[in-house]
């Protein structure tokens, strides 16, 4: 499938094409090659269908079909939708259709989008690979013995895939970043705040942060605009009206002052031709007119620590509901707790136990201190950090992952060496800054790299100015 | 023998009687069918986020006031976590080591009384358990309505200052009274809108540690509470005092035996996990909240008590009864503005007795009584001017608080108004004295006893006659001056 989501919307809306044909069109493309993929825990082709020729009739009418109107889009499975399956790709709320639907997929249907289905991810969010998914995983569409990235893998493949030409993702330590730079598209992370979370299942509250993926620096920045803004259903959203970046996002780079990450460029471990190609789109954004030079985030380097303490404590904490008592999966027991434990040892898979067996750890009474109270700390560093390299500069550049696409079961015996594909975005996070992945050429391997894109809080639009200034020279 | 001291402190769960629920828009209700005021936030739903209520945190800063509390800039909610059915997060979102309300006090019959804190938090659903006994340990499935989950609780901590039963009762009536004042719950203990567990130890007096204390639980009115405490005092003593020591425990009053049980659960040291909820901002009234509250501060319980004193003529004990008792004050106020003769005191006099006692009796609040305040005051006023006797007077407000009547038209019906008129009862009393001449000639001889057990008859003889309705007072000097 090709065409930007710009263009089809221009389609459709002239009546040059129909939003029914054009999502036929992707659910054929679907049925024909998701099988070997495995983009999708779940295809709703029914509603998109009727929701598409909803859009055509509305054209027809000569109403606004929207900013969206009959575009295809895949949905992460941990997003609420009402009456739809959501899962979490976990066993233990496999068959659970929430009675509600999350805030950015109202504000999808409002714009005229089309869910087209479900996609995969590792469960709970929990991994850099969708490999922890217990449908089975997801497989790279550039390359299908090797990993999607993740944990929004499904979303990234979709969209690699031409199966859609949006996804949303979640993101709590380069969930849609990563994922996007190993599947060749772009991803980003918002600001912390930006975008409602009212109705995405909970992994760390205080990372999770719902963004788009896409084909196109521009096209992501359409669906940006339309998911973003404040919502009253979440405390933790940001007040005040969202400033669209899709207007600028051709002003080009002139006068920007942008900064490589030395900790996270330089790293061990970061392959020569990532470090190599984040250089070329330094040099690249120079010669669109930008200053370039080199920044320290010395406390960067803690972050992944940090993070395996801070995410799993409030993931113990989220994932208690899952208790066999409401929903989901229960299997019973001579009482109350051992239906719980039972319950959570057939539901849970082994990552998301670690996790939940992690958190509570750090949690716990006489070590509150030294791990979730020291993690934080770190946390307060990384922000103060940043604020001094944005001082100098208005946004940063570093590798979005290590590595390419890694093979299938390469890093599913080693949890720390997988812990490790995040390294490069973690940081982000703990800060509660957006961050976005731009597909920048191709190694020897073949396989895509991305380059990131780093901003202060509210930075989007200079961000997305720069992602498009990389996207134009990419190789 | 050693003299003990007791130590108590109180921990007062208040259930916000707010429309809405803590985190949510679900209805803050009672009676309805299970499961029906619910949503995928009071429910825990995957996905569900909570937001603040605002009111509620209006009403914390009313309680904050009332009970001179600091309320700091900020304050933040923590979740502290544990599993169990009827909690649907198996975690409850509540205020740690930043409550909103620290450091305040009540004063208790001239005493003041600390209390450390008051803070926010979700209350849980309710767990039936179904066949057996309606126990846990027997039941054959339990059952649990969400309806109660997260309606607003504020928890407020006493500090160790409390030194008996008496003074705890004292302490939680005073309370009840100011959070009822302020209008922020039903302070019903009976329906758990009001629930208090204590804290209770024993020390030899004049000593500065603490000795080892037992946490007391299941106590459903104020009179439970001091029976409670009563046997718990006595039963550490009683270890103490034969060599044994006080186990720091959790117990239950049992009020079907009168004694506090150690629970049967098992020894888990709960580790509650606390952190801070990451899915809501801090707690920070603005200053326009803060005034808003400050400018809309009802008069508190001991500052009415005075003015009545003051104003009323009432004495302390009975202005306390007055006040003490939900909505009684407020209604006596109502009637005193009615009042067409007869005094304030009159009112309390009758709000303290006849109508506090049906109350009591009843169950019912003064609310739903049919007995309107200026009906109240125009029974008063039916006394004040002789058409009543006070004993028919308690009649007629008998039929008053049963049924929507006013006191002048039983009066009417019963035909019982007052007969004040001289010549008509000295007629009687002169028909009553030539019927009984041995009466009377028994009286003139008699000593002061005898004298006191026939002018005694004769009333009575009197009384019967007027069908009651003689005036007492009149036909009392008609009696004395013939009878000489």
């Amino acid at each position: 499938m090709s065409g930007s989501a710009l263009d089809l919307v221009a389609g459709i809306r002239s009546g040059r094409r129909s939003a029914r044909e054009l999502v036929d069109a992707h659910l054929a493309e679907i049925a024909a090659r998701d099988a070997e993929v495995h983009a999708f825990n779940l295809v709703t082709a029914g509603s998109a269908r009727s929701a598409a020729d909803a859009v055509d009739d509305a054209v027809r009418r000569g109403d606004d079909p929207g900013p969206l109107g009959g575009v295809p889009i895949a949905l992460k499975d941990n997003l609420c939708v009402q009456g739809v399956e959501t899962t979490c790709s976990s066993r233990i709320l496999e068959g659970w259709k929430p009675p509600y639907t999350a805030t950015v997929v109202q504000r999808l249907r409002a714009a005229g989008a089309i869910p087209v289905g479900k996609t995969n991810l590792d469960e709970f969010a929990m991994g850099s690979s969708t490999e922890n998914s217990a449908f089975g995983p997801t497989r790279n569409p550039r390359d299908l013995t090797r990993v999607p990235g993740g944990s929004s893998g499904g979303s990234a493949a979709a969209v690699a895939a031409g199966f859609a030409p949006l996804a949303l993702g979640s993101d709590t330590g380069g969930s849609i970043r990563q994922p996007a730079a190993l599947c060749g598209v772009v991803g980003v992370k918002p600001t912390y705040g930006a975008v409602s979370r009212y109705g995405l299942v909970a992994f760390a509250s205080s990372l999770d942060q719902i963004g788009p993926f896409a084909g196109s620096v521009a096209d992501a920045a359409l669906l940006l605009d339309v998911i973003a803004g404040p919502d009253p259903a979440d405390s933790t959203s940001i007040a005040g009206a969202w400033e669209p970046v899709l207007p600028s996002v051709g002003d080009g780079v002139a006068g920007l002052r942008v900064g490589i990450v030395e900790e996270l460029t330089d790293a061990e471990g970061i392959h020569p031709e990532i470090r190599a190609a984040v250089e070329a789109a330094a040099s690249a954004l120079e010669a669109a007119g930008a200053s370039v030079g080199r920044v320290k985030v010395p406390s960067a380097v803690y972050g992944l620590s940090a993070y395996y303490l801070i995410a799993p404590a409030e993931a113990s904490s989220n994932l208690a509901r899952y208790d066999g008592v409401r929903y989901g999966l229960r299997v019973d027991g001579d009482d109350v707790a051992s239906m719980n434990a039972r319950t959570r040892d057939a539901g849970f898979g082994p990552e998301v136990k670690r996790r939940i067996m992690l958190g509570t750890y750090a949690l716990s009474a006489g070590y509150y201190d030294a791990y979730y109270g020291q993690a934080q700390r770190v946390r307060t560093l990384i922000i103060r950090d940043f604020a001094r390299a944005y001082e100098q500069f208005d946004v940063l550049l570093s590798p979005t992952s290590p590595t390419t696409a890694f093979a299938l079961g390469a890093k599913t015996a080693d949890p720390l060496a997988m812990y490790l594909s995040d390294i490069c975005t973690i940081p982000t996070n703990l800060a509660g800054h957006p961050a976005m992945s731009v597909p920048f050429g191709t190694a020897s391997d073949g396989l895509p790299i991305g380059v990131q894109v780093l901003a202060p809080a509210l930075g989007e639009r200079s961000m997305f100015r720069v992602a498009r200034a990389i996207e134009v020279a990419a190789p | 023998m050693t003299d003990w001291e007791t130590v108590i402190g109180l921990e007062v769960h208040v259930e916000l009687a707010t429309a809405t629920k803590l985190f949510c828009a679900c209805p803050n209700q009672f009676g309805d069918e299970p499961n029906t005021n619910v949503c995928p936030v009071c429910l825990g739903l995957p996905g569900s986020l909570p937001v603040l209520n605002e009111r509620v945190v209006e009403f914390a800063l009313r309680i904050g006031e009332a009970l001179h509390f600091e309320v700091p800039p900020e304050s933040i909610f923590h979740r502290k976590n544990y599993f169990y059915p009827d909690m649907p997060k198996d975690y409850q979102v509540s205020q740690y080591d930043s409550p909103i309300c620290a450091n305040g006090w009540l004063e208790v019959d001239g005493t003041r009384i600390g209390i450390e804190r008051a803070h926010m938090e979700e209350d849980t659903g309710k767990t039936l358990h179904m066949g057996g006994g309606g126990r846990i340990h027997d039941a054959e499935y339990s059952l649990v309505d969400y309806n109660r989950a997260g309606v607003p609780l504020m928890e407020i901590v006493s500090r160790p200052d409390i030194r008996g039963p008496e003074q705890a009762r004292a302490y939680v009536g005073e309370l009840r009274s100011v959070l009822e004042a302020i209008g922020v719950s039903d302070v019903k203990m009976e329906e758990g809108s009001l629930r208090v567990d204590a804290n209770v130890s024993i020390r030899p007096s004049g000593a500065e540690e603490f000795g080892t204390r037992a946490e007391i639980k299941n106590m459903n009115s104020l009179r439970s509470l001091g029976r409670a405490l009563e046997y718990e005092v006595e039963r550490q003593i009683g270890l103490l005092e034969s060599g044994d020591r006080v186990v720091q425990e959790t117990r239950h009053w049992n009020e079907e035996d009168g004694r506090t049980h150690a629970m049967r659960s098992k020894e888990e040291a709960f580790d509650y996990r606390y952190f801070p909820e990451p899915d809501l901002v801090p707690v920070a009234p603005t200053d326009e909240m803060r005034a808003k509250v400050l400018g809309s501060l009802p008069e508190l319980p001991a500052a009415k008590r005075a003015r009545l004193i003051d104003e009323w003529g009432v004495t302390e004990p009975d202005a306390r009864v007055l006040v003490g008792a939900a909505g009684l004050s407020s209604f006596a106020e109502a009637a005193v503005v009615s009042l067409r003769g007869g005094t304030p005191k009159d009112v309390v006099n009758w709000c303290n007795g006849d109508v506090l006692g049906y109350l009591n009796e009843t169950g019912l609040s003064v609310e739903v009584l049919p007995l309107a305040p200026d009906a109240l005051a125009e029974l008063v006023g039916l006394v004040a001017d002789g058409t009543l006797s006070r004993s028919l007077a308690k009649d007629v407000l008998g039929e008053c608080l049963r049924e929507p009547k006013r006191p002048k038209d039983v009066v009417a019906e019963r035909g019982l108004a007052q007969v004040s008129d001289e010549g008509e009862l000295g007629g009687v009393i002169d028909g009553i004295l030539a019927a009984n001449a041995a009466d009377v000639e028994e009286y003139r001889a008699g000593d002061d006893k005898v004298k006191k057990k026939k002018r005694g008859f004769l009333m009575g003889e009197a009384m019967k006659a007027t069908k009651g309705k003689g005036n007492p007072q009149l036909l009392n000097k008609l009696l004395d001056e013939r009878l000489g």
